[in-house]
Order: C-alpha cells, then sequence, then structure tokens
C-alpha cells in the first residue's frame, strides 16, 4: 500500500489524477434520487467502448475494397477465430447504441435535463447523436451487401435535393465516383474508423465535462446545488462513487443480458439490425424489392417519404434534427420534471413519442396510400410538438415544486 | 446489520466497544467517514458492515474480473492464424525427381520457403572438415526432428530438407555451393549465406560460430511417400 | 392519478411500445418474390445424418453451378462429423483451374466461368452460401418442389410458380420427375392453379420432399454454420451474468443503505 500511495503522491505532484477522480467520481455530488431512466447515459457510454473495442479487432481483418468486402466480412464470420462473436457485437451494438441513446434522450425530455444551465450538455449530445448517425450509416456501407450498398445510394442521394446545381456536384463529391462504388467505401471505412470515432470521443469528453460543471439534473428537477450543508456536499446529493458506480455496474449487467441475448441468440432480430437483403453482395444494377433504411433511421425516412416533394422531403427530414438542437429555447417554462407540468405538456409530449414510434414503424414498410397518410399525420404530431410547447410552456398551470427531492 | 432506526447515535464514540470486538471492527471506523447528522447529508455509514462489504466489493471484483477474461480470450484468439491461414499451412508435397547433384529447389509451405537440396559427395564431405568451426556441430538445439538429428541432418544422406528462414532475423539466406568465392574468403567449403548480417552456415544448415545467427537452421517435419515425393509438413511415420 | 403513478404508466407504456417494435415484429418482412405461399417444414439444424445428406445433395447437384466459396470442406467435415479424407473422396468433386482435385481445406468454389455463365443462363448462378439468410429456408425448400414444365419458356423449358422467369433450369428432375401446371376446381366453383406430378422421378413426392428438407437443412447450415455452437456458448454467457447480476444487486443494496431517503 506504502508503494501505492507514493506512486499516486508521485504522479499527483506532476498530474492531477487525484484531483479529476474526486471531482469526477469520488467526489461528484449526484443526486439521489436517480430512477430506472438514469442508467442510459451511463450505459451509452458502455455500448461506446463495446463498439470501440470490436471494431479494431473487426478492422484487423476486414478489407475496405469492392471486391474483397464482402468476402472478408464472411471471412471474419467463418475463418477467423470468434469473428463471428466480435462481428455479432459489433452489429448488435450499432443498434443498440441508438436503443439507450434514444432512451436517454427521452428521459431528458421528460425531465427538463436540456433547460438552463445545460443547454450546452443537451447540444453536446445532439452532436453526439449526430456524429453516431452518420457513424452507423458509413458503418452500414462496409458489409458491402445490397441493403449496404443501396441505403448508401438512396442517402446520398438525399443531398441531391439542394438547388442550384450544388446537390448534384455535392453528392458526386461524396461518392467520389458516378455510382457508389470502392471510391465511397473506400472513404466512408476511414471516416467510420478513425475520423467520426474521434469526434465522437472528444465529444462525450465534452458531454461528461459539461455534465460535471452543472451538476445532474435528477426525476424531481430541482436543483440539488440550492440546498448544501456546512461542508458545501448538497444534502440530497451522494458521490458518484461508489452509490452509483455499484448501482449503473447493476445496471450494466441487466444491459449485458439483454444484449448478448441477442448476440448469441439472435443476431438478426428478425430483419430489423442485420437485414436480410445484405446478406446478398452489393449489385450495382439490381436494387432489392424493399429497401428501407435500418430501424433507428426510419422516424426521419418516414417524415422525408411523407413530404411530396425531393427537396422539401429533404428539408423537412433535416429539420426534424436540427429542430432539437432548439429545444431548450422553444420550452420556455421553468419548471423542468414531467412530475410538476401541466396536462398539456404531458399530451403533448406523449402524443410526440407516439408519432415518432409510428414513424419509424412506416418508415419500415413499403409505401402505402395508408401509411403515407399516416404518416403525414404523424410527421405533423412531431413538428405540432415544438410548435405547441413553445406556446404551451409560456403559461403553463404548473404544481409547486418540493423543497427535497422525493424518493 | 443495524437497521435504519436502530443507528448509533453521534454520542457514541467509536472506540467505545464491547471487550472482545474483533480488530475490523475498528478499521471500520477509521476507514469511513461517519456523519453524525443525518439531516446534513444523505449519506450515513453509521451502520456499514464492513467485513460484508469487502466480501462484495472481491466477489464482484472476481467474478467481474473473470467475465472480461472471458470477453478479452475470444478477442486476442482472433488475432491467432485463422482457418485461411491453417488451411494454406497444410501439409506440401514436392516432387524432387527432377532435382540433380549440386542443385536446390524452393518449396513454400505456410508461406515460407523450404529447401531442398540434393547435395553433392564433396559437399557431404565438406561437413566433417568444418565441424570444429561451428557453433551447434552436434545438433543438440532442437532445430530438427528426431529423425534428422545426424551427421547430414536428413534423412537421406544426400539430400536435405530445411526450412530457409535464418534463425538470426528473419531474411532469407542464400544457397552458395562455390568453394572460396571473393566475398566469403577463401576458407568457405560452401554452405549457406545470410545477406542481411551476414550469418554462415554449413552445408546442412549448422551455423558458424562467431556470426549474429544464434542457432543452426530449421529442418522441417517431412516424410518420403516414394523416390521422387517428399511430403512437407507432417512428421516421419505420422499418416499423411 | 398522481405525478409517480403518471411517470410510471408513461415508463411502462413507452418500454411496451418499444419492446413491441424490437420483439413483437420479428416475423418479419422477407421478400417473397412471386408472392406463392411458402410451405414450412421443419428443419432441424442438430441432425448431423440429414446435413450429410444435405451435403451429398450440395455436391452433387448444386455446386457445378453454384459456389458456396465462404466456407470451407474442412470446416464442413469438422462440423458434420465427417473424416476430412471420406470428405475429399466423396464429396468433392471439383477441381481448380489446372484441373487437379480440390483440396479439403479450400473454398467451395468451382471452375465455371462467370462470362461463360452468364452467356448459358442469362444471369450468372449466385453463389448459394447465404441464401437461406437471404431468402429464407422456407422460400428455397418451396421453390425447389414448385418447377413446372412450361413450352413456353425457351431454353429451360421450365418455369417456377415461387420464381416466374427463374433462369434456373429443373436440375433436380431426375428426383423429382416433371410437373405440370394444371387447373384445378377449387371447391367454390371457380378454379386454382395446381402443380401435378405428369413424369415420375426416381423419388416418390414424398421422399423427394424429404431429400429438399435435407438439401436446405444443408443450405441453413452454410449461411449460419455457427448457429448451434453460438446457442451452446449463449446459455454460459447468460448464466454467467445472471450469477453476477446476483452479486452486484447484494452489493449495490448493500451500499444503498448508507443513503438516507
Amino acid at each position: 500500500m506504502r508503494i501505492l500511495d507514493n506512486t499516486v503522491a508521485w504522479i499527483d505532484e506532476r498530474f492531477p489524477l487525484t484531483k479529476m477522480l474526486e471531482e469526477h467520481v469520488t467526489k461528484y455530488y449526484a443526486p439521489k434520487n436517480f430512477n430506472f431512466w438514469y442508467y442510459f447515459g451511463a450505459l451509452s457510454l458502455l455500448v461506446l467502448v463495446i463498439q470501440l473495442v470490436t471494431g479494431i479487432f473487426l478492422t484487423m481483418n476486414y478489407k475496405p475494397d469492392g471486391d474483397l468486402a464482402f468476402a472478408s466480412v464472411e471471412y471474419i464470420m467463418r475463418d477467423v477465430n470468434y469473428g463471428w462473436l466480435i462481428r455479432y457485437m459489433h452489429s448488435t451494438g450499432a443498434s443498440m447504441f441508438f436503443v439507450v441513446v434514444y432512451l436517454h434522450m427521452f428521459r431528458a425530455l421528460m425531465y427538463g435535463s436540456y433547460k438552463k444551465p445545460r443547454e450546452l450538455l443537451w447540444i453536446f449530445g445532439m452532436l453526439i447523436y449526430v456524429c453516431l448517425m452518420a457513424e452507423a450509416f458509413m458503418g452500414y456501407l462496409l458489409p458491402w451487401g445490397q441493403m449496404s450498398y443501396w441505403g448508401a445510394q438512396v442517402i446520398i442521394s438525399l443531398f441531391g435535393a439542394i438547388p442550384f446545381g450544388i446537390g448534384d456536384a455535392l453528392t458526386l463529391w461524396l461518392r467520389g465516383d458516378y455510382i457508389v462504388s470502392d471510391a465511397t467505401l473506400n472513404r466512408f471505412f476511414a471516416l467510420h474508423v478513425i475520423a467520426v470515432p474521434l469526434v465522437l470521443i472528444m465529444l462525450v469528453v465534452a458531454h461528461i465535462l459539461a455534465l460535471h460543471e452543472v451538476g445532474s439534473n435528477n426525476p424531481d428537477g430541482i436543483d440539488i446545488k440550492k440546498n448544501k450543508n456546512a461542508q458545501g456536499i448538497p444534502r440530497d446529493g451522494i458521490p458518484f462513487h461508489p452509490y452509483y458506480t455499484v448501482k449503473d455496474f447493476m445496471g450494466a449487467i441487466v444491459f449485458l443480458i439483454v444484449f448478448f441475448t441477442i448476440v448469441f441468440f439472435m443476431p438478426e432480430m428478425g430483419g430489423y439490425f442485420l437485414e436480410h437483403a445484405n446478406f446478398i453482395p452489393a449489385d450495382p444494377l439490381k436494387t432489392p424489392e424493399h429497401i428501407a433504411p435500418v430501424w433507428y433511421f426510419t422516424p426521419f425516412y418516414a417524415i422525408l417519404r411523407a413530404v411530396p416533394s425531393k427537396l422539401g422531403g429533404v428539408i423537412a427530414m433535416g429539420s426534424a434534427i436540427l429542430v432539437l438542437f432548439f429545444l431548450p429555447w422553444i420550452d420556455r417554462n421553468g419548471i423542468r420534471s414531467i412530475r410538476y407540468r401541466s396536462l398539456a405538456y404531458k399530451v403533448l409530449l406523449f402524443s410526440f413519442v407516439i408519432a415518432f414510434i409510428i414513424l419509424g414503424y412506416y418508415g419500415m414498410q413499403a409505401p402505402t396510400p395508408v401509411g403515407t397518410f399516416i404518416s403525414r399525420l404523424c410527421s405533423l404530431i412531431y413538428f405540432g410538438f415544438f410548435v405547441g410547447l413553445f406556446f404551451v410552456s409560456r403559461s403553463e398551470k404548473t404544481k409547486p415544486l418540493p423543497e427535497r427531492v422525493t424518493s | 446489520m443495524a437497521s435504519k432506526n436502530n443507528k448509533r447515535t453521534s454520542s457514541k464514540p467509536p472506540g467505545n466497544q464491547q471487550a472482545g470486538q474483533r480488530a475490523t471492527d475498528n478499521m471500520e471506523h477509521d476507514a469511513t467517514q461517519v456523519i453524525r447528522d443525518s439531516s446534513e447529508s444523505s449519506i450515513d455509514m453509521s451502520g456499514v458492515d464492513t467485513k460484508r462489504r469487502r466480501m462484495l466489493v472481491t466477489g464482484a471484483s472476481v467474478v467481474g474480473g473473470l467475465g472480461a477474461v472471458a470477453l478479452a480470450a475470444p478477442l486476442f484468439s482472433s488475432m491467432s492464424p485463422s482457418e485461411r491461414a491453417k488451411a494454406a499451412g497444410a501439409p506440401v508435397e514436392a516432387d524432387i525427381s527432377k532435382l540433380v547433384e549440386g542443385q536446390s529447389m524452393t518449396v513454400e509451405w505456410r508461406g515460407k520457403p523450404v529447401w531442398i537440396v540434393r547435395r553433392t559427395p564433396e559437399a557431404l564431405a565438406s561437413l566433417a572438415k568444418v565441424q570444429g568451426e561451428l557453433r551447434d556441430p552436434d545438433c543438440v538445439e532442437p532445430q530438427q526432428p528426431d529423425y534428422a538429428r545426424n551427421d547430414t541432418r536428413s534423412i537421406k544422406p544426400e539430400l536435405l530438407v530445411m526450412v530457409g528462414i535464418c534463425t538470426h532475423l528473419g531474411c532469407s539466406p542464400t544457397y552458395r555451393p562455390d568453394i572460396a568465392p571473393a566475398d566469403l574468403g577463401k576458407d568457405w567449403l560452401g554452405g549457406f549465406f545470410c545477406p542481411c548480417h551476414g550469418s554462415k552456415f554449413d552445408f546442412s544448415g549448422r551455423v558458424y560460430a562467431g556470426v549474429p545467427a544464434p542457432t543452426n537452421l530449421e529442418v522441417p517435419p517431412h516424410k518420403y511417400l516414394s523416390d521422387s515425393l517428399i511430403l512437407i509438413g507432417v512428421d516421419q511415420g505420422a499418416a499423411a | 392519478m398522481n405525478m409517480r403513478s403518471m411517470a410510471n404508466w408513461f415508463a411502462k407504456n413507452t418500454c411496451g411500445l418499444v419492446c413491441v417494435l424490437l420483439l413483437g415484429l420479428s416475423t418479419s418482412v422477407m421478400a417473397a418474390g412471386g408472392g406463392a405461399a411458402l410451405e414450412s417444414p421443419r428443419f432441424d439444424p442438430g441432425n448431423t445424418k440429414s446435413l450429410q445428406r444435405g451435403a451429398a445433395l450440395y455436391m452433387n447437384y448444386c455446386i457445378g453451378c453454384h459456389t458456396a466459396s465462404y466456407h470451407r470442406y474442412s470446416r464442413l467435415a469438422s462440423d458434420l462429423d465427417l473424416d476430412p479424407l471420406d470428405v475429399s473422396d466423396n464429396l468433392i468433386f471439383t477441381t481448380d483451374k489446372a484441373g487437379a482435385p480440390t483440396k479439403v481445406g479450400s473454398l467451395m468454389t468451382n471452375t465455371m466461368d462467370e462470362d461463360y455463365a452468364k452467356k448459358a443462363f442469362g444471369v450468372a448462378p449466385p453463389n448459394l452460401a447465404l441464401t437461406a439468410r437471404s431468402r429464407g429456408v422456407d422460400w428455397i425448400y418451396t421453390y425447389l418442389k414448385s418447377f413446372y414444365l412450361d413450352p413456353e419458356r425457351g431454353g429451360v423449358g421450365v418455369n417456377n410458380v415461387v420464381y416466374p422467369g427463374a433462369a434456373m433450369p429443373h436440375v433436380l428432375w431426375e428426383l423429382q420427375g416433371w410437373q405440370k401446371l394444371v387447373e384445378a376446381d377449387d371447391g367454390h366453383g371457380g378454379t386454382v392453379k395446381k402443380l401435378e406430378l405428369v413424369e415420375p422421378g426416381m423419388q416418390t413426392p414424398v421422399e423427394y420432399d424429404k431429400s429438399i428438407t435435407d438439401l436446405v437443412n444443408f443450405m441453413a447450415y452454410l449461411a449460419d454454420p455457427i448457429k448451434l455452437q453460438r446457442h451452446r456458448i449463449g446459455m454460459w454467457v447468460l448464466l454467467f451474468l445472471f450469477v453476477l447480476l446476483g452479486i452486484a444487486y447484494m452489493l449495490k443494496k448493500e451500499y444503498w443503505k448508507d443513503v438516507v431517503q
């Protein structure tokens, strides 16, 4: 123990190790009333680690070459020792990343975690989400199956909607060829394994630093820092370590049970995590009968299809993501948590979530008149949420906040 | 274990314990800061059962650590040779019917060059002459299968089968049967010479003393399928 | 309804919907080409004998045109309880480009020239290693049962109910015989198109169904060779995680005794 203490002291004179540990872990005081919804931040970090580690090992055997990519994935699945496990962990991890991130974001909506002073925290989070979508999209091209190929083709073509000739020039530049080709695959590989992960990690650090600067919100949405004891410790705060480390450890294991159940028993997840058509090598001459993006993109894809104009659809889809960045200013109510807000707010949020899920469902289906009608309706509800929130939040009949957090 | 309404009060000093209490009980109070007034903080550690806590932390660390190792194992095993590499490493056959005396041929086995040399009687005679200049003339190091641990390091005296990779740093030596060439000096009786770092080997791949290579060249497992067919990668006596 | 129960209700319903999205729709949208109803016999991936028979059929009838070149014969030997030498002698009928018999460590390729194949069939016959995952086993099974004589199709002379206009000839005709598409009474006064055996093959219809069940079972193995082992390892992983969860739960409970509510 002496040696350890001395080593730590030696480091502390040269690097703020203990200081950082105390600031972010052992003396970071988090509200004691975190509930189920507060697991998903830590779980997102866990999935990020899973993706980084499995990704490194996949890179060792994957070949970013139009002629070799598909076979190299099958090589990983069959010839590389435990390659199938690493690949399924990575493909399942991609979908599970969005599961936990969507739940994490929903938590922020429900408890007003984006409100002052957490606006920047929210914006970092949104940037992470956008990066994650880029990362997932580019990663999906790499197996070079039919869905990879035609999905990339469709998404890149979205940029073609930009008028004045910019769109066409832009799509050509993005692909580096007249069609999605080897050049596209190779650059997507570079971006997927180096550029985007790097940005993602930096954003995650910024997200956590911003969180620790302002402190965690909680299901009551009240500020625990307003009630401190003589030592300056929030009376309703408990040190992150050991209390939330042991709790998140437990949560992580529950998550891993779900995660590995999928990995070992249903890696395709009925075609939602690994699409059937992606077991056919990319063929630039033949589009699959039905193409749909992977499930985590489908709500936005449904909004895109709901608008009967190419440019309009792209704008609608872009705005659907962009508008989330402005949530801290759209919601003008000072009360954070759903627990103390009006019925109107609850109805708005509930319909928003339902609309999002229905959009996700119709985004996966082949277009039908009924589907298009429902998609349009749900797109209206989606945007209506923000409009409604802007007005409702101004003069909402809220309930009195408690003095201390409730258990 | 103390329950919530049975907490020790702040007036009870840590040392005020019954005689015969074990040392761990005192450590509990040294190790943890007891905050005395629960209204001042949300943490009240007065009821801590240190032993149970330590046991659970150890248990979680050991079992969790096992899990981490179990997860790391497949990751690292993915870096060892794949089925494709193993298939490429399958035994190879070499047809030596066209190999004339003094000539060498190279076949690929596990991606490495394997030489087959039909040595001349002079070359075989030179093996005894250089005996004194070698590092391991009697082949003590296990650089050959037992059936090739003899004077000629081969199954048939004239036919040498050898992995053509220098035991120093992995270059491939050149076959130099010429006697006393200008670059190798007048004492050179023929053998193998590594151009990378100048290691010298005799006609049976034994290393000379005073050169960088530490051991003799490796003789791969091999067997004769017939007089003109050698199978490299399978030991003599083993099934094909 | 107070705030808490509202939030809980909200939570539960959202979870439920997410579950519906992820799990409830798992019986999914496999693109079914011609739209014919697919038959779904029972395939047993654990039945090694069936897989061996299927492998023999594949090597005899399919691999000449359809490679399965992501998979190795040696892997097939170990997964199907076969001696590699037996595989070499009895299951490998292909050669490399030089004419030497394919080695047991090789991928299951063939020497069909892609340009020639395009000329002969219109399309190059696809690699079938993954077809059981892209089309589904039921599709392949029904497809193999649904060839019928069609004089309007020059060249192959057959058509397929499941995949109309298929470029593939009826390779298994020796076994099945020839079928014809006939109109039959549907029992409600209308007619329905039905396949009828007009010239029997070497096998009875029951035997033929059994043969293609073996073949498709083998193709399912080809598409996902690790499946059984994956399930086996998965059980241990989950067992381990549940043990760890027990410890983690006790650990959390123990520490959270400190937290004054």
